[in-house]
């Protein structure tokens, strides 16, 4: 009983921290597109938290540049248990144009697991809702 | 007592990586200190590795809001090592695509703007207003953001008709919203209050801190690459520069608002002149070695893209300047006086566009062969000294 109303609570209202690993700004920008009037996800009760701490999903956008790496690893397991992990855009599925730069390590499932995987280059925000919908029913 | 504050390179107030290290007394902030390099790719490496063609997609992808400024840039420059010159038709689309993506960019940059100022309504009414941009963009393109209608002696895609009258249409509705906005702006008082008086930047400072773009404009300095620089096609529409003179926040907010205006005029005469005639001329693979600066007026400021060609089919050497890069330190001046609240604010305000910024700041010293990353300060030092030991020109009038 106690199993399905957390099952039940986290299916309704997943909170999702905005990552960005190095990306070129346009998976953000449509990531923050999604949340606005047009396609408005949080009519799914999806909400955008600032902190990773607050957060159940982690909607991660980039190739995940070196810098930025061990941070990436440290939002993750800042993050609480259990947590998902959304790779926006073909740069965080393989890298995209950055793939072979030197300063890159080529898709977000280098550092951290990843659940879901949206692609496009940029995503369209519909994808993204399509994407979030996706990762809701595996729960 | 002095504290230091990090913010950044993962916090709420930045959507991209950067960080930003204050030194505050109370609540004043006493220094600031920028740390970049957090969303550095090499993409500048990686152009010489691809040919002319393909880094016009890799140039596309540097800046996902002012995608289409970076390949245009690139492409401009491109144009003039292959000796190539795109028909009217082709260059009066390119510059189309051009406007409706600084339409695109203020629209969102408003939302922005309003959203930290604590105005969510108008953030949500501008992201709303900014997808009927986005659809005509998608019409014309294909795609949402990376457009990718550029391409080497001209444009990929033609518009015929019902396009025209679509867009038309289109640019009918932004405009009557953007009136609205405009009443908003002076009519709103507390988000006037808000935005007044914050983040101050003097005409002299905005000359020496080398400020470009809505930030310059803002200060009163009517620089505009479109008028200063232009490619032949902006002699042939008629618009205006948008300044204000109350150097703040909120002059910055006018000049980008008056900006919209401009684009829907020089965005409706394009539509009206638009000449006949094929799209493209077919390139050349290789181009003569040379090289070429090219220049470009994003929605940000001033983009510059220094190509170097060596007689292959790729460049030797591709050097992008970004608009946020020059606006940094203009921005340290400002975050100097200001209050830890307006951080976001003065941020938000330059429309920093990290990624596109992010081009190397590493030095290699010559002698000894050891690399450093440059912090902000000790480059602002530089300059400061470098300025300094330039005294006999500092007096120098702007020539214009
Ligand atoms: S997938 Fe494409 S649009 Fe998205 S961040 Fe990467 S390069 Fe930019």
């Amino acid at each position: 009983m106690f199993e399905r109303v957390i099952r039940w609570s986290r299916k309704k209202s997943p909170w999702i921290l905005h990552l960005n690993s190095g990306a070129c700004n346009a998976c953000d920008i449509e990531v923050v597109a999604a949340l606005t009037p047009r396609f408005d996800v949080e009519r799914l009760g999806v909400l955008l938290k600032a902190t990773p701490r607050h957060a159940d999903v982690i909607v991660a956008t980039g190739p995940v540049t070196r810098q930025l790496r061990d941070r990436i690893i440290r939002i993750y397991d800042q993050t609480p248990d259990p947590k998902f992990v959304i790779a926006v855009g073909a740069c965080a599925m393989s890298g995209c144009v950055y793939r072979g730069a030197y300063n890159i390590c080529g898709g977000l499932d280098q550092v951290i697991p990843v659940n879901i995987y949206i692609p496009g280059c940029p995503v369209r925000p519909d994808a993204i809702l399509d994407g979030v919908v996706k990762l809701l029913n595996t729960l | 007592m002095k504290f230091q504050i990090p913010i950044g390179p993962q916090h709420p107030a930045l959507k991209e990586p950067i960080s930003i290290r204050l030194t505050v007394e109370g609540e004043v902030i006493k220094d600031a200190d920028l740390r970049l390099g957090y969303n550095h790719r090499g993409v500048e490496k990686l152009a010489e590795e691809k040919s002319w063609i393909q880094n016009i997609y890799l140039c596309e992808r540097i800046c996902g809001i002012c995608s289409h400024s970076h390949a245009t840039c690139f492409v401009q420059g491109a144009e003039k090592l292959l000796e190539i010159e795109p028909p009217r038709r082709g260059v009066y689309l390119r510059y189309l695509v051009s406007e409706l993506e600084r339409i695109h960019s203020h629209l969102l940059w408003l939302g922005v703007a309003g959203h930290e100022a604590g105005f969510d309504t108008f953030f949500m009414y501008t992201w709303r207003d900014r997808e009927v941009v986005m659809d005509l963009l998608e019409m014309i393109s294909g795609n949402r953001v990376h457009y990718a209608i550029n391409t080497l002696g001209g444009v990929r895609r033609d518009i015929d008709e019902t396009l025209r009258g679509k867009i038309l249409e289109g640019l009918a509705v932004l405009k009557a919203r953007s009136e609205y906005y405009f009443k908003i702006g002076a009519a709103e008082p507390t988000f006037v209050a808000r935005l007044a008086g914050v983040g101050p930047l003097t005409k002299q400072q905005a000359m020496d801190y080398c400020a470009v773009g809505p930030m310059a404009r803002a200060s009163g300095i009517d620089r505009d690459v479109r008028k200063n620089d232009p490619h032949d096609f902006y002699n042939e529409v008629e618009f205006d520069v948008a300044t204000a003179d109350s150097c703040d926040v909120l002059g910055r907010t006018i000049v980008r608002i008056k900006e919209l205006f401009e684009s829907y005029k020089i965005c409706e005469q394009i539509l009206q002149k638009l000449p006949d005639g094929p799209i493209a001329v077919k390139a050349p693979r290789r181009a003569k070695p040379g090289e070429v600066v090219s220049r470009y007026e994003a929605p940000r400021g001033e983009n510059i893209h220094y190509i170097v060609a060596n007689g292959s089919d790729k460049p030797e050497r591709l050097k992008v300047r970004a608009p946020t890069l020059a606006n940094y330190p203009a921005t340290i001046e400002i975050l100097k006086h200001g209050f830890i609240a307006d951080v976001p604010l003065i941020f938000a305000a330059i429309d920093p566009c990290i990624c596109c910024a992010e081009r190397s700041v590493e030095l290699v010293d010559a002698r000894s062969g050891e690399e450093r990353t440059l912090r902000f300060s000790d480059l602002r030092r530089m300059a400061n000294d470098r300025a300094r030991s330039l005294s006999l020109q500092r007096n120098v009038a702007w020539p214009l």
